[in-house]
Parts: C-alpha cells; structure tokens; sequence
C-alpha cells in the first residue's frame, strides 16, 4: 500500500528544461507544484565546479551526468518483425539524469524551427504535388504555426543569453544573419562569440561555395548577461567541457542556472530528487488523472495526487511513462491505428573531419558548445527537393564542443588504432584537425516507432521502452547529398586529408556509434486524434489533465537542433494552462 | 619516476616485452597501497589481476601503445596500473551497463550483447587468449611470446579472426585497447599518464579549461603546458 501525500496543484515529471519551465509558469500562476526528478540534485557548487567537472574519464567514460542504462534503457530493432535487443551500453544517444537533465549536459545550440518545417506536409505536397511524399512516410504538419511560437521562441532565448545573430527583423532583412529564417521580433539577446579557427575557415569555405553562412546560435554566453528572471551568466571561456559536462562558468543555458535560481526560492514550489516516478494513475476510464506514483530515495513507494500531471521527462521517457500508465491507444504499424508510439523519429548526423599539418593550429581542445557557423542554403524551402530526390534538408556546419584526449582523437584515413602508427596519428591531429558536420533532418514512418518489450524489463521491473527504427532511403539519399555538398566545400581549403562517408545504400541503424540525441516523437501533437497523441497545447487527446512537453511532440524532425523548439513549445503549452485550461479545466481542443 | 625505473625503461626496447613493468613480478598479489602510501621506489602491485593476467596486461599495453620516437609507451605511463585500479571501480562492475537477460544474439549495429561486465571481459578475455596462444605457440603464454607474435595476435584479435571459447575476441580486444587509451590518457590521478606524458606528446594542455586569450591566435602554437587536476604543471 503506498503512501499517499497531500494532494498539489500540479506535479512535474523530471526537471530538465520542460520541467523547470512548467514550473516557474505555474508558479507564477499561483499553483503548488511539487517536481520529481528520478536523479540527484545538481547545481553549478559543487557538482559542476572546476576542477572537479573538467574531468574525461567521470564525465566521458563513467558518465556521472547522464542516465545509469542498468536502470533505465530501451531495447531497439531495425524492424517491426525483428526481436529488439536492449540498449546496454550508451552510445548513440545520450540521455540525462538529474536536475537540469539534458539541459545540463548539453552543447548549446539554440535554433528556432524554419516557418516550413511547421507545415511540412502541406508545404510538399504545394510546391511538388503528393506524390514527393513515399506511401509509407507518416510526416505531418505541427498543428500551429511559425507566427505562433516567435514570441515563445524569443523569450526561451533571452531566458538562455542566446548569442547570435538575427537575419530577419520584423520582416526586414539584417545583415549578418540567418536570410532565410522566421522573421524575428528582435535581435538576440547577445552577440555572437569570437570564432576558433575552424569556424573562420567555414565562413571562407561557405563563401568560396556561395553559400550564406551565419553564426550558429548558441547559448553559450559570448558577455556577461542578467536574464529576465534576474538569474546571472558570465562570458563563455571556451573551457572545452560542454557536451556531457555542466558548465563550470555560469555561461552555457540550464535550467540550473536560467530558472532554478529562482524556483528554489519560491515557497510554492518543492524539488524531490531520487524520486522514481513509475506510473501516472488514472481514474477508472482512463479519462482523468489522479496524480503519480513513485519510488523515494529509499525505495518506498509514495502516491502524490494532483490535479494536473506534467510529463516532462527526456522524450522517450514521456512515451514510456505513457504506455505504462495505459494513457491514449498504443500505435499498431499494422493497421496504423492508435497514436501512442506514433511516429519515432531521429537525426540524420555526418561528420567530415578535416586534416592539415602543423603550421595549421585547430587547436580542437578550445570548444564552445554552440558556438560556430552554419548555413541553411540547402535547408527548408531553399532546397529543391524534386530535383535533390529526398524530403527534408538539413544544415551544415563547424562546430567545436571541446576535443579531449579520452574522449577520442580522430584520426586521418589509413592511421591503425594502436602502435607506433597509432601514436604518430593521434599527435598529427590532435592540434591539426577539426570537423564539419551535416546535420540532415529525420522523417517520420509508419513502421518507426515506440511500444512495450515484451522481454526485457528495468530495475522497478516495468517492460522496458522498445524503439523500432532503422535509415529509409529518403534519409539515405539525403546524407549522401549533404555530405557530398559539404565534401565539396571542404576542398577550397586544402585540407592534406579528409575523412567521413555519407550513408551507404542499405547500411542500417548502428547503436554503437554516437550521433545525436536528438530522440523525436512517439507522443506527438497534431490537430487529429486518431493521428496524434497530444493537441496543439500539448494536452494529451485522451487524459485532458495531463500535458507532455517535449521532442516527443515532433511529428518528424527538421535540421535543427531540437532545444529551441522544445522551449518554445513549452511556454506556449504553459501559456495555454495558465490563460486557458486552469479557468476551465477540460480538453483545450475539441476534435 | 623513480631513478631505478627509468633505467629500466631505457633498456626496454631489448628486454622481452613481458617483463616489462613487471617490478616485483612473481610474487603472489600484494595487498594494494593507496599510491599516496606508496614510497616511490616500490613497484605497483595489482589487486584486481592475477600475476598471470597482469603478465598479460603488461605485455599487451606495451605493444598496444609502445614507447618510441613519438613519445612516452603505456608501460611507463603507468597504463596498467591505471587499468587494475579502473577494474575496482563501479564503472568496472557493470554500474551504468543494462546487465540484465536474456542474452540474445544480434548484429553488431546492437553492440555488445553479453552479460560480462566491462572488468569480467577484460578477465575472461585474457585468460583465452592466453588459451589460444598456448595451443598455437608450444605452451607459450602471450606474455612469453615474442614482440611480433604479440602484435599478429593482436591484429588477429582486432579482426575478430581469432576464435576464442568464452568471448568474441573483437569484443575484448576493443575493451581492452580502450582501457589502455583511457590509462594513457586520463588525468594523472588514476594511476596513469605518469608525468602528463600522453598529453605533453599531443600537446593537450590538460585541464586549464580557459581559452578566451587563445581563441583567435592562429599563428603559433598553443604554448603553455599541461597541467592537471590536482594543479601539477606539466
């Protein structure tokens, strides 16, 4: 028998980014909030603090930031006939853990969606005819608009010292920017940082190709900075530590720093940490939520009731909790009903690494997250995709997180893994060598998806997440064209070697390898029920008082990063709650 | 380093391989002694590995990552000792792997799929290999093999062409030629890259994480040298 709590308003599934978000929306609002975050607690002091953070074999090897898998993983197949084998150790994508999450460990690249990548289907099938569109890709439009979220978007920014550069101000251009992208209200809160080496060179690159490159927006503070919320920053200093790592300078965006400051201070609001949530209970129809239960620290199983269940949990987590709670229809790929586990979609990442001799000094351990410069000339509507012969584009770009030994030392085509050889390698490039990648975008698929495993099982004994899941085509032809584009570009600068192949033809998904973390859909919105899991305010179609922020929203992914659009959507949901549902609970939309 | 070490080293290139490293070798295990306890003249002992596995250790490090013209070798980075104190850590015992069954065959895109902990592959692996040597080599141990036998078993291994009973040999190998890159290179404080010399040979300046004076100098070399967590200097 649990024990039961003292009903709250409302309570927090995890408290990364969408948590710490909802929170300070809805205690703002008035409400008791209590926050359940399965991991430990984690501030800048101590956790984050130097020299102690700046440390590879914690950070990179024993991932002390990110989720233990022995506790939680998913297992994964290629196929929906295949048997799914469990994610055991961490490699393709990395999840987080504890307060901030994902919104700790972070790089910082901070972009807004593309007005396009909002109505993708339509916008297709207007400018291609339907038949662009492959029988068995599942992509649909997001059921708001561009206009909708750019006042969300620009807030989540100036919450995170964004630094950039606008390319469009209130419908004119500004030079400097992003040409093709939304029409922003205002400029960024910061400007861009200085560029390393590599990035200077990938302006020249982009140039020579004519394409129009721009700083990547990146919320890694290039100035001091005071948020509207009063919560302070301090200049990046190009430490090194940014992808696994909390930032040791107050300059990368978090939750811990943007947003808890000031939650901690509020008496309306409580943080429980090492609480296991492991189910949201319903009411008897499954119409209602009554609040969740979860495990404390000690392992005692307590129910908190609530009037109103946020899921904010990394996004394959918010399916997960989803489908063990038994809210909405699970997605049969059969007979394509049910929309729990609709739509699972990925990033399409490749690397090209650039090789030169000494005189040329990259100097990789210098990193800034989100710092760097990109270009979305074969991106959004810029692209013809007829004649490219693939849905979706992508961006290319430079960017340096920080190179660190442990982490991994590229080396140039034909240098072994060990020896000699391995040595004189790993000292030519270490200091020599730097990369660009293409970041291409991820459709979605009938067959792609999230459902229950029927083998495997986590430490609190729930069937274990299982993702189904390999490359398409489409996905493959667009690597091969990015990659051959950026290719292409990289020859302008002469490089004495350069590594990285697109996707092959027939090459399947590889869960060893690390390319992105950017885990998209399963719980998505959209304006049919029968097609989507959440509405537009991302209230879930089938339990109306429980929302679900996060990338598990996305019908398909573009060539952004997803962290943008994560927050934007957020405070819209937020927004909605606040003005909409808390005056009359119940379903926001009406189908 | 101590000075009878570094004697010791510079004989290494016609010593055989296995006795590099060794110190007290073919003793039984000695109880451990925090490093700070430990007086510099006095050798590591292991207390994860046998003396047999630590033979094999030894022996292997020090043709994975060699001593040469480009820099210091693995043995003289203290790369074994990195690893027998790494094994003792919880990372070691399975703490952040899925370890739970069943344990079901799939491709290699699904990665390692086996229930060995990272220390129990490294274990199980070198006692097979040690298998597979003595049956190809009269007997012979991999540690009592010669230096181009090392590196073609090795090579073997890394091919996943050697077949060894308890473990795919491509899944030790890479385990084990992990550890030995995290050994070299990790930050001095676990036993390995003794004296920062990993990072001096690539010139990774190590843990100053600050770079906002160097972030637009392109026309000399970085120039300052390592230092570490616990704020040694290079």
């Amino acid at each position: 028998m649990a024990n039961v709590r003292p009903k709250v308003d409302a309570v927090i599934v995890g408290m990364g980014w969408t948590g710490a978000i909802m929170a300070k929306e809805l205690t703002d609002a008035g409400l008791h909030v209590v926050a359940l975050e399965r991991g430990p607690d984690r501030d800048t002091q101590p956790d984050f603090a130097y020299p102690k953070v700046v440390d590879e074999l914690e950070g990179s090897v024993h991932r002390r930031y990110l989720q233990s898998l022995a506790k939680e993983t998913v297992t994964i197949r290629h196929g929906p006939t295949d048997t799914a084998v469990p994610y055991r150790q961490m490699g393709s994508f990395k999840p987080g853990t504890g307060v901030g999450g994902a919104g700790s460990h972070w790089s910082g690249c901070h972009f807004r969606a593309l007005p396009e990548d909002f109505n993708l289907r339509s916008n297709l099938e207007h400018r291609y005819g339907r038949r662009i569109i492959p029988a068995d890709m599942s992509i649909q439009d997001f059921p708001l608009r561009y206009e909708d979220l750019e006042p969300h978007f620009d807030h989540f920014e100036y919450v995170c010292g964004t630094s950039g550069k606008a390319g469009v101000i209130q419908g004119k251009p500004a030079p400097g920017g992003n040409p093709f992208e939304g029409s922003r209200s205002r400029e960024f809160p910061l400007p861009p940082n200085p560029n390393y080496l590599g990035a200077e060179m990938f302006y020249e690159a982009a140039h020579a190709s004519g394409y129009h490159a721009y700083p990547i927006p990146a919320s890694n503070t290039s100035a001091p900075y005071v948020n509207p919320y009063g919560c302070q920053m301090g200049a990046c200093n190009f430490c090194g530590f940014c992808s696994d790592y909390g930032c040791l300078n107050y300059s990368k965006a978090s939750p811990n720093i943007c947003i808890l400051p000031v939650l901690r201070m509020r008496k309306e609001f409580e943080l429980r940490t090492l609480a296991q949530v492991l189910k949201v209970n319903l009411d008897k129809d499954r119409k209602r939520a009554t609040g969740v239960t979860y495990l404390d620290a000690q392992g005692t199983e307590i129910e908190q009731p609530a009037d109103l269940v946020l899921l904010c949990a990394f996004s394959l987590f918010n399916v997960h909790l989803m489908l063990v709670s038994g809210i909405g229809t699970v997605y049969d790929p059969q007979t394509g009903k049910g929309s729990i586990g609709r739509n699972y979609s990925y990033q399409n990442l490749n690397r090209v690494t650039l090789f030169f001799d000494e005189t040329v000094q990259a100097n990789g351990f210098i990193g800034i997250g989100g710092g760097g410069a990109v270009f979305d000339d074969l991106n959004g509507n810029q692209l013809d995709n007829a004649k490219a012969g693939f849905v979706g584009g992508g961006v290319i770009w430079a960017r340096q997180p920080g190179a660190g030994p442990v982490r991994g030392i590229t080396t140039a085509p034909g240098v072994p893994n060990w020896g000699s050889a391995w040595k004189r390698g790993v000292k030519e490039a270490f200091r020599h060598s730097f990369y660009f990648e293409v970041q291409g975008a991820c459709m979605s698929y009938r067959d792609s998806f999230l459902d229950l495993d029927p083998n495997f099982r986590d430490a609190f004994g729930r069937p274990l997440l299982r993702m189904t899941f390999d490359w398409h085509d489409n996905e493959i032809r667009m690597s091969q064209f990015l990659v051959g584009k950026a290719r292409e570009m990289c020859k302008s600068l002469h490089p004495k070697a350069l590594k990285g192949d697109a996707k092959k033809a027939g090459d399947h998904y590889d869960v060893t390898q690390y390319q992105s973390t950017h885990t998209c859909g399963g719980a998505i919105m959209g304006s049919d029920p029968s097609q989507s899991a959440l509405n537009r305010y991302l209230q879930s179609w089938d339990v109306s008082n429980v929302f679900v922020p996060g990338a598990n929203a996305f019908p398909q992914n573009n060539g952004y990063n997803p962290t943008g659009l994560v927050g934007a959507l957020t405070y819209w949901s937020a927004r909605a709650i606040r003005e909409q549902y808390l005056k009359n609970p119940g379903p926001l939309v009406h189908a | 380093m101590d000075p009878r070490r570094r004697i010791f080293f510079r004989k290494l290139p016609f010593v055989p391989a296995a006795l590099a490293g060794l110190g007290a070798c073919g003793d039984e295990k000695v109880p451990a002694t925090a490093p700070a306890e430990r007086s510099p003249a006095q050798p590591y002992a292991p207390t994860f590995f046998s003396t047999t596995e630590w033979e094999f250790l030894v022996a292997a490090c020090s043709r994975l990552i060699p001593a040469d013209e480009h820099g210091p070798g693995a043995i003289e980075c203290g790369v074994p000792e990195f690893i027998d104190r790494h094994m003792n850590t919880p990372y070691a015992a399975g703490e952040i792997w899925y370890l739970q069954g069943p344990f079901l065959e799939a491709s290699k895109h699904f990665g390692y799929q086996g229930r060995l902990a990272p220390r129990d592959i490294l274990r199980v692996g070198i006692r097979a290999m040690d298998t597979a040597c003595a049956s190809a080599h009269d007997g012979k141990r991999f540690a009592q093999l010669n230096s181009t036998q090392q590196d073609e078993i090795l090579q073997e291994a890394e091919a996943g062409k050697l077949a060894l009973g308890d473990i795919g040999a491509k899944v030790f190998f890479d385990q084990l030629l992990q550890e030995t890159r995290f050994g070299y290179f990790s930050d001095p404080k676990y036993g390995g890259n003794r004296n920062m010399g990993a990072w001096k040979m690539i010139g990774y300046p190590g843990m100053r994480a600050d770079y906002t004076d160097w972030v637009g100098v392109r026309d000399q070399p970085y120039p300052l040298p390592p230092v570490d967590l616990s704020g040694q200097r290079g």
